[in-house]
């Protein structure tokens, strides 16, 4: 187990280098060049030189791309052109609220998507699969931001339930109170990934001899299921989740912006609107090598689940 | 299981037809998706009002009789602004599935059949590329080239190549050791022409069906950057904006934000139930009585 | 046979039948057969002809959608296996009848132990600690002659081979001393070597714990080497029931006799060997007549109209469902 994580592990390192280059390279494509993009189109002749010289633009490519490395790996990933804050600091910052958010909207849709989904590949056809699939179908459909303006609307707005903006009071019970909407628009997206997936896997196991196997031995319906469909059909479903990490990063931007959060996805949208290139370039390589983590992380869960996958 | 119900006599089409014919979530998203197509373009005969015009004395009004779904900040009606958004939101995601569609699949086929080192690669960077969320490539595509509609479309084209590479290759690999394509091979066939005529026409019905899925994630990747602001910039109607527009009034005048996410709903769903219900038909695994 | 035994195993017109296109159509039409006990009853015929199917009804393993029993009995000690509860069908199986199937590479479950396995049928139909039941289980793999079998217990199907795997199949159905073993093909996915061996224990095992065993198989060489009595199944039917010695030196039925032609033997060059023309016709095209009439050499016109019985073919205990058979066998 600890050769296979090991393995996986180092796997990841060219990984990390393909993105890392994309991501150089994508900055470099710019129009023109970083310098003028972050000056405008007023800016003086001077005052460009002066710009490219500090973000060393006027070194040769090769270099530029040894530099970039070279910081990255160092941890230095630059200052936010804005606030004077070095990227990381920034991040820092931020970073609980967003774990927070996330953890929270990860268990909401596990503990929601995964009876449920169970449940529509039991009753294969039956009303529950429809209605299942069809939540889960409209949970796909919701861009992040529609779901969260109309949850804002009703909850917050109409209803009064929740506050409309984040509160940045310290009473434990306000800010639950103002983690939910948020909490719960992410969650409710993740859910109906879930219950895709764990359908269709379960569908998928159901099928097997193995499960006939078991049958045919005495098992019981209840135990059916727990025992000897959930395990294997989990498997997918810890992909799913693995890989839905990117996306609830990409949805988190979007209700952080929308709850008006403080949060990673807050620190992207200012440093969009405020064309600060550095910190997006810095967050840009943060949530590189988080995703990258995270797939990791799936594949070691996924050995743990699956004896087959150590022995490969 | 191996249950011997093998002879079955019921031809292929007719069981595509009887697995579609039975799913009453196919018939909802090829109604909506029907209804959403019509609209668009039919959307000069059918705006009650030009969706650029504005009119200063009614600011925010609310749904009325004149104005169904009310007015926006400039006077402007929202209904036509709605029914001429469809147009950029079903134009940006079908022409970004065909970009993303043709180079994805040229890439994967090629990969696929050449194998060896160049697949190796190939596929690392897409894995890399699957698991960046596409929101942020594309928020970050759009950001370095700036707000249009042709960087829009290139965008989210970059953000589902990878997606159409993997459906591609997948199935290559398994028909260029096929008996038709050795075959071929021996004939003396140049490989453009076998992965042309032999390989590409058996993995189109795949790369069809899931585009239609993938297309639902191209319209809501467009709504999400013109919500930020990255989409095509203003007065172009586009659903992303207008909802923009609404949540700067979201106090006010819920209805500015309300129908255009309902219409972003409406049309992702509608795509997502039609491109479920032709993947359930053609996984064999997914298929059966 | 002077006195005459209960059946470990009575099927009374056993009928099931799968829905396609919204429509039902039987897959087992009113098979009728006892199993004696200690017996050995092979269970012949193509694929499609319906032996997997009785053998899954009698356990009722068909899958819920698309599958149903329609009519008839499965009585055993007693009771009518058609009729009882779910919660207690599922006392019996594992426990009083149990079933090994085709496919060893996939009818294990690829996440648990081998040893779980063993033991979990253990602990569900006669309890005890976990401790007992894993121990019980070491001496079953020990049974089934799976070489070190302390070490072997705790790996994973995935790291044993098909034969090893079909060991275990059996360790597993033997674990709770069932008083009647299915076995669906169980050697049919074996290398021929390891299928003798696989064979050759299913019979001593048999023998030891005193079980009746219903051997389904399309392999008439397996029948000869393992069963007592055989019935050939067509389209759902049984066409001939006789003794294994019977069958082979006075095959009744035209079906019969062209399956023993088209089967590879070593008193006969095998040049001689004759495929059988056609092919089991489909769920929902059974001919109204005798099933097999568009295949057989011997047909005439009362063949397509009537639906011919099983009746006694004037040999006792040999029963042939085919009216215009030559008298004396169609060899």
């Amino acid at each position: 187990m600890i050769s296979f994580a090991c393995k996986r592990l180092l796997l990841a390192i060219p990984t990390l280098f393909v993105m890392l280059t994309a991501i150089f390279v994508l900055v470099r494509l710019v129009p023109g060049d970083a310098a003028s993009v972050i000056l405008g189109d007023q800016a003086t002749e001077a005052s460009l030189r002066a710009m490219r010289a500090r973000l060393g633009l006027d070194q040769p490519i090769q270099v530029q791309y040894l530099h970039f490395l070279r910081d990255v790996l160092t941890g230095n990933l630059g200052r936010s052109l804005s606030s004077g804050r070095t990227v990381v600091q920034e991040v820092l910052l931020v970073l609980p609220s967003t774990i927070q958010l996330t953890l929270a909207a990860i268990t909401i849709g596990i503990v929601l998507g995964l009876p449920l989904g169970i449940l529509a590949a039991l009753g294969r056809n039956s009303w529950i699969d429809y209605v299942s699939r069809l939540v889960s179908l409209v949970g796909l459909s919701f861009p992040a931001f529609v779901s969260g303006i109309l949850l804002l609307i009703i909850f917050a707005i109409h209803l009064g339930w929740f506050p409309v903006l984040t509160s940045d009071s310290t009473d434990p019970l306000e800010r639950l109170r103002s983690l939910a909407l948020p909490a719960l628009n992410l969650g409710l997206i993740l859910m109906a990934y879930v219950v895709r997936v764990t359908r269709s896997s379960m569908l998928g196991v159901l099928g097997e001899d193995y499960i006939r196997t078991a049958r045919a031995k005495g098992v019981t319906p209840m135990r059916l299921v727990m025992r000897h469909a959930l395990r294997n059909g989990l498997i997918p479903v810890v992909t799913v989740v693995g890989l839905y990490f990117g996306t609830l990063i990409g949805n988190s931007v979007l209700t952080e912006i929308i709850f008006n959060r403080p949060g990673l996805g807050k620190l992207i949208f200012g440093a969009l609107n405020s064309r600060d290139y550095t910190l997006l370039e810095g967050l840009m390589i943060i949530f590189a090598i988080c995703v990258i983590v995270v797939n990791t992380l799936t594949d070691i869960t996924y050995g743990l689940i699956d004896p087959r996958v150590k022995y490969k | 299981m191996t249950i011997e119900v093998a002879s079955v006599a019921v031809s292929q089409p007719s069981r595509l037809w009887l697995v579609f014919s039975r799913n009453p979530l196919f018939w909802l998203g090829a109604l909506l998706l029907a209804i959403i197509i019509m609209v668009s373009v039919l959307a000069p005969l059918i705006a009650p009002h030009d969706p650029l015009e504005q009119n200063i004395v009614a600011r925010l009004e609310p749904p009325s009789a004149e104005f169904l779904f009310g007015t926006d900040n400039y006077g402007r009606d929202v209904l036509s602004r709605l029914i001429y958004g469809a147009r950029i939101s079903l134009m940006v995601g079908f022409v970004a599935i065909l970009i993303a569609m043709t180079i994805g699949c040229t890439i994967g086929i090629v990969a696929g059949y050449i194998g060896g080192a160049l697949d190796q690669l190939v596929m690392g960077v897409l894995d890399v590329m699957l698991s960046f969320p596409a929101l942020l490539l594309g928020l970050m595509i759009a950001a370095m080239l700036g707000a249009s509609l042709q960087n829009l479309i290139i965008a989210i084209a970059i953000t589902e190549i990878a997606p159409f590479a993997r459906v591609a290759r997948a199935p290559t690999i398994a028909l260029k050791q096929q008996d038709f394509v050795m075959a071929g091979r021996a004939l003396g066939f140049g490989p453009v022409r076998i992965m042309g005529v032999h390989i590409l026409p058996n993995l189109i019905s795949d790369v069809v069906v899931m585009s239609s899925l993938w297309m639902a994630s191209a319209i809501r990747t467009e709504a999400s950057l013109s919500f930020i602001g990255l989409g095509v910039p203003p007065p172009t109607p586009t659903w992303g904006s207008m909802i923009r527009e609404g949540f700067d009034n979201i106090l006010d005048a819920w209805w500015l934000a309300v129908f255009p996410s309902l219409a972003i709903l409406l049309t992702v769903l509608a795509l997502n139930l039609l491109g479920d219900a032709l993947r359930d038909a053609i996984d064999p695994k997914l298929r059966g009585e | 046979m002077t006195s005459f035994p209960r059946p470990a195993l009575d099927l009374r017109n056993l009928r099931t039948e799968f829905r396609i296109g919204g429509r039902w159509y039987p897959a087992v039409r009113n098979v009728s057969v006892s199993l004696m006990p200690n017996e050995t009853l092979a269970v012949v015929g193509e694929s499609g002809s319906g032996k997997s199917v009785t053998a899954l009804s009698i356990l009722r393993l068909l899958p819920h959608a698309g599958a149903r029993i329609q009519g008839g009995e499965v009585l055993f000690e007693g009771q009518d296996l058609v009729t009882l509860s779910e919660r207690d069908m599922s006392t019996i199986r594992g426990n009083s009848i149990a079933m090994i199937f085709q496919e060893p590479m996939t009818s294990l479950n690829p996440t648990m132990t081998v040893g779980d396995q063993i033991a979990e049928a253990i602990l569900i139909h006669r309890g005890g600690s976990r401790m007992e039941a894993k121990a019980k289980a070491l001496r079953l793999l020990d049974e089934v002659k799976i070489p070190s079998p302390k070490s072997r217990l705790d790996e994973y199907p995935h790291q044993f081979s098909g034969g090893m795997r079909q060991r275990v199949m059996i360790a597993m159905a033997l674990a709770c001393h069932p008083r009647v073993l299915l076995a669906d093909e169980p050697t049919t996915a074996l290398d021929v070597t390891i299928q003798a061996q696989v064979l050759s224990q299913l019979e001593e095992l048999k023998q030891a714990y005193g079980m009746s065993m219903l051997f389904i198989t399309h392999n008439l060489g397996v029948v000869a080497q393992i069963a007592d009595r055989v019935a050939v199944m067509y389209a759902g039917e049984i066409v001939e029931l006789a003794t294994v010695d019977a069958l082979f030196a006075k095959p009744m039925h035209p079906y019969t006799a062209a399956l023993l032609r088209a089967m590879p033997r070593a008193d006969r060059a095998n040049e001689s060997l004759e495929p059988i023309p056609g092919s089991v016709p489909a769920l929902s095209a059974v001919p109204t007549g005798c099933a097999y009439a568009p295949r057989c050499p011997f047909k005439d016109r009362s063949c397509t109209e009537l639906h011919p019985e099983l009746v006694s073919s004037g040999d006792p205990g040999h029963l042939v469902r085919c009216p215009v058979r030559p008298v004396g066998g169609v060899h």
